[in-house]
């Protein structure tokens, strides 16, 4: 078998609609795209006044425990910076093989889409 | 078990974040042409990514060898993680909920194990470690479509 | 017609196997009236006939291969298909697996009795060698039938136990916004995956913010049954639903304390329009009667 064609090293696209960063993750994440997005966010935070992130996961097909470390931390990161996070969209066999696997997520607040992220977020409750 | 040998492995290597996401989409495809249902891919796909990462991580680097099965009555996917790297000294420590050495979760051995049917680690400090996951399709009839 | 001499250098298998093709027609009028065929075949005798003649053919050929008393000799294999549906259709019938074998073993009165017409003889050791030989050949031919009978069964309670657990876990849409699952009967890991799929795809499908787990219908909780619940909890709540478990009995609420099970987090509610009135009441939906109900009562 071939080596791999490597899979779009991209950049993760962060967006900042008003006050609050939307972050769409899309398909295969590396290890190395997943720090790297951590920090991005921790600066943007720090350096532009963001009050709530919202990370949509609708378009990734699993979250393994690495994955679930990078997104736990960027909400206590944010937290500690006085921004609120909302993770959006997760699909149902990720959800069921997050449950297997031991991760809850239990300091993370959830919402079932990007609508439903911002509208928490807007709310200003929980 | 048993299962006719015909079938080959697939062997894939392991020494870069880049890697991992190959091994990643190769279990995905493979699991899905044995006819696995989404729920089940994702569990695969998700154990092969913690068993590689922990390859990658703690074996030094290796290869993952992935074979298809058929015991006669359903059909499976067997991948073998293989590296040559220190062993694993306590495994029983190290298939505990939360133990780490590696700045992850530690939940990389034992949930790995809770997302597949049969899981197996021959380890010897100083030799290397093999671990063994296999699963196999079960007849779950798919989720009804819709609410009444 | 009658075996001569110069036959005797023929092995047992062999008589036996040209004698069942020669008279093939003779052993299956017979047969087709032994419960076995006649009660499968119930269309008309013809069909019964034809279907003896093709287990007849099958027991020729596996004569003649030699592999009297082998269940996987090639020559079953033709006939395979056909001895799973009898089977099968006696079993529904109410037949027991061992009275199926019992008809299966009544075939061979009849047949001995054409083959034992061959000879001069019916004393002679190459007549009783070649009773003998039939006799193991309708022997292993007990045993597929027998074999088949039982992957038929096995293969019957698979489809039944998916049917029930299909049948078994609806996801109803209560209001807008709100599903439930009244589960009913043991939650094994097989239930609980499913029911945690349905309610997974019906919080998608509906919007679901809140989901309902009923468990009214639920005979005991043990910590197995309390680690499914939490399980699909955690799962509707990673997708940004919450879960509520209601119907608690009260003696199930005392099994739960007395083995120490911690629901943790779970909320429950005693019954499902508790759950209900707590996930309205939450979306800002208030339920009243109306005048015009009101005043019909």
């Amino acid at each position: 078998m071939n080596q791999p064609t490597p899979i779009q090293p991209s950049q993760v696209p962060v967006l900042a609609l008003g006050d609050v960063l939307l972050v769409s993750l899309q398909g295969e994440l590396h290890d190395g795209m997943a720090e790297q997005l951590q920090h991005d966010i921790t600066q943007r935070i720090s350096t532009s006044r963001v009050t709530g992130v919202v990370i949509d996961i609708s378009g990734v097909d699993i979250v393994d425990s690495f994955l679930g470390r990078v997104l736990a931390e960027i909400a206590s990161t944010a937290r500690l910076l006085a921004a609120r996070t909302v993770l959006a969209g997760m699909r149902p066999a990720v959800a069921i093989t997050l449950v297997e696997l031991g991760l809850t997520l239990r300091g993370l607040v959830t919402a079932l889409d990007v609508d439903r992220a911002m509208e928490l977020l807007s709310q200003g409750g929980s | 078990m048993q299962w006719s040998g015909q079938a080959s492995a697939t062997s894939l290597p392991i020494g870069s974040d880049a890697d991992l996401a190959w091994v990643r989409q190769q279990v995905r495809q493979c699991a899905a042409a044995l006819g696995f249902g989404l729920v089940q891919q994702t569990k695969l796909v998700t154990a092969a990514s913690e068993l590689a990462r922990n390859t990658l991580v703690h074996g030094g680097g290796g290869r993952v060898e992935i074979r298809p099965l058929d015991n006669g009555r359903t059909r499976g996917l067997e991948m073998c993680f293989i590296d040559s790297g220190p062993g694993i000294r306590d495994l029983e420590l190290a298939m505990t909920d939360g133990y780490t050495t590696g700045g992850g979760l530690g939940l990389g051995l034992s949930g790995a194990r809770r997302l597949v049917h049969e899981f197996a680690v021959d380890t010897e400090p100083g030799r290397g470690t093999t671990i063994t996951a296999v699963a196999w399709v079960t007849q779950v009839p798919a989720s009804r479509p819709g609410v009444g | 017609m009658t075996v001569s001499e110069q036959d005797a250098a023929e092995s047992a298998p062999q008589v036996v196997s040209s004698f069942l093709e020669r008279r093939k027609e003779q052993v299956a009028q017979r047969w087709a009236d032994a419960p076995l065929f006649r009660t499968v075949f119930t269309v008309s005798r013809d069909e019964a006939v034809e279907a003896c003649k093709a287990v007849l053919e099958a027991l020729s050929e596996v004569a003649v291969s030699g592999r009297l008393e082998d269940i996987a000799a090639p020559g079953f294999g033709t006939v395979r298909d056909q001895l799973g549906r009898m089977a099968a259709t006696r079993a529904r019938g109410g037949s027991t697996p061992a009275q199926i074998a019992g008809e299966v073993a009544g075939l061979r009165g009849p047949a001995v009795d054409l083959l034992l017409e061959e000879f001069a003889d019916p004393a002679a050791p190459q007549a009783q060698e070649c009773v003998l030989a039939l006799t193991l050949l309708l022997g292993t031919l007990r045993l597929v039938v027998m074999e088949t009978a039982l992957d038929a069964n096995a293969e019957l309670i698979e489809r039944q136990r998916q049917q029930l657990l299909e049948v078994a876990t609806p996801v109803i849409k209560l209001w807008e916004g709100t599903v439930a699952v009244p589960l009913i009967g043991t939650l094994d890991s097989a239930r609980s995956q499913i029911v945690m799929e349905s309610l997974l795809e019906a919080i998608v499908d509906q919007r679901a913010r809140y989901a309902i787990l009923d468990i009214t219908g639920v005979p005991t909780v043990d910590s197995l049954v309390a680690q499914h619940l939490m399980k699909t909890v955690a799962a509707a709540r990673l997708m940004g639903a919450e879960c509520i478990v209601s119907g608690i009995r009260p003696a199930i609420a005392q099994t739960i304390v007395q083995l120490g099970i911690d629901l943790g987090s779970v909320l429950t509610r005693a019954s499902l329009s508790d759950a209900l009135a707590y996930a309205l009441g939450k979306q800002g939906i208030e339920v009243s009667r109306t005048d015009a109900g009101a005043s019909a009562r």
